[in-house]
């Protein structure tokens, strides 16, 4: 696999963060020409995992929350979101659909399931006290090619 | 501020933009304030100037379903895009919230 791209921004826990990384992860996939739809796809993932480092991660106090991402033989996306707040002690239950630990700040519980079916690829790496650790990949098929592709036939 | 249209017990609000975390919390004082007159039984949500939703829309969704639920009446939404439909679907939301295609339904 060859590394084409790669970026890192780290930012403060505050909710207007949230619109800010769906900004800047849409300009960086940009590159791969994705369609509307994946780009979609992509915010709203970051999304559901910046919200969560905020919301449940800092539990609304101040802490940073880092987006890194990558692109690898020009169609694939990685992304990765991590906080070193409060951790998950059961993984597997907080991913479960309408799970949530927050019921009365009228949290769905539905984030894990937006970001498995937004992406290809999904893990979580978190343990109390030691923060969590998103990663995401998502192929992108690209416009062009899809275009190219009509084209040729 | 929200754009509203009231008709009889029902309120028609449009929401605009963003439909985030970071949003939710003003949408949500807005809309509960509208709802503080115990009259309005129906919300329709008109989601065709909304560019962007997340699982927390959900969660604002269902919230001012509970409260419509307990005067006997309920939610709907219109305009919904392809995007934003994944999501309402995929939270089984489409069991308890109306979704009508066009605005003449809603206010009918
Ligand atoms: N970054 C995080 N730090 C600590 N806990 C988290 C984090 N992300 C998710 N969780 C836990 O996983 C649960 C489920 O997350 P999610 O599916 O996004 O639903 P919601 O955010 O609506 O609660 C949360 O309620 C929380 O307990
Ligand atoms: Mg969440």
């Amino acid at each position: 696999m060859m590394r084409n791209n790669e970026m890192q921004t780290t930012f403060l826990s505050v909710a207007e963060n949230e619109a800010f990384a769906r900004v800047v992860i849409a300009a960086f996939a940009m590159q791969l020409s994705p369609t509307v739809c994946e780009i979609a796809d992509i915010k709203t993932a970051v999304s559901e995992a910046v919200t969560n480092a905020i919301v449940h991660g800092y539990e609304g106090t101040r802490g940073m929350v880092t987006l890194r991402a990558s692109i690898h033989d020009h169609a694939l996306l990685s992304i990765e979101i991590s906080d070193q707040g409060k951790g998950i002690a059961n993984i597997q239950q907080a991913m479960e659909p309408f799970f949530t630990t927050r019921p009365e700040q009228e949290r769905s519980g539905m984030g894990f399931a937006v970001m498995q079916t937004f992406m290809d690829e999904l893990s979580v790496e978190s343990a109390p006290g030691k923060g969590t650790l998103i990663r995401m990949k998502k192929r992108i098929r690209s416009r062009d090619m899809l275009e190219n592709a009509t084209h040729i036939l | 501020m929200l754009r509203s249209i009231r008709d009889g017990d029902k309120l028609l609000v449009g929401l605009d933009g963003e439909l985030d975390h970071f949003c939710a919390q003003s949408i949500r004082r807005e809309l509960d304030s509208q709802l503080a007159d115990p009259t309005i039984r129906q919300l329709i949500l008109d989601f065709s100037g909304l560019t962007f939703m997340d699982s927390s829309g959900i969660g604002v969704i269902l919230g001012r379903y509970r409260i419509l639920r307990e005067r006997g009446g309920g939610v709907s939404v219109i305009h919904m895009n392809d995007h934003i439909a994944r999501i309402f679907h995929m939270s089984g939301m489409g069991k308890v919230i109306r979704q009508l295609d066009r605005k003449q339904e809603a206010v009918r």
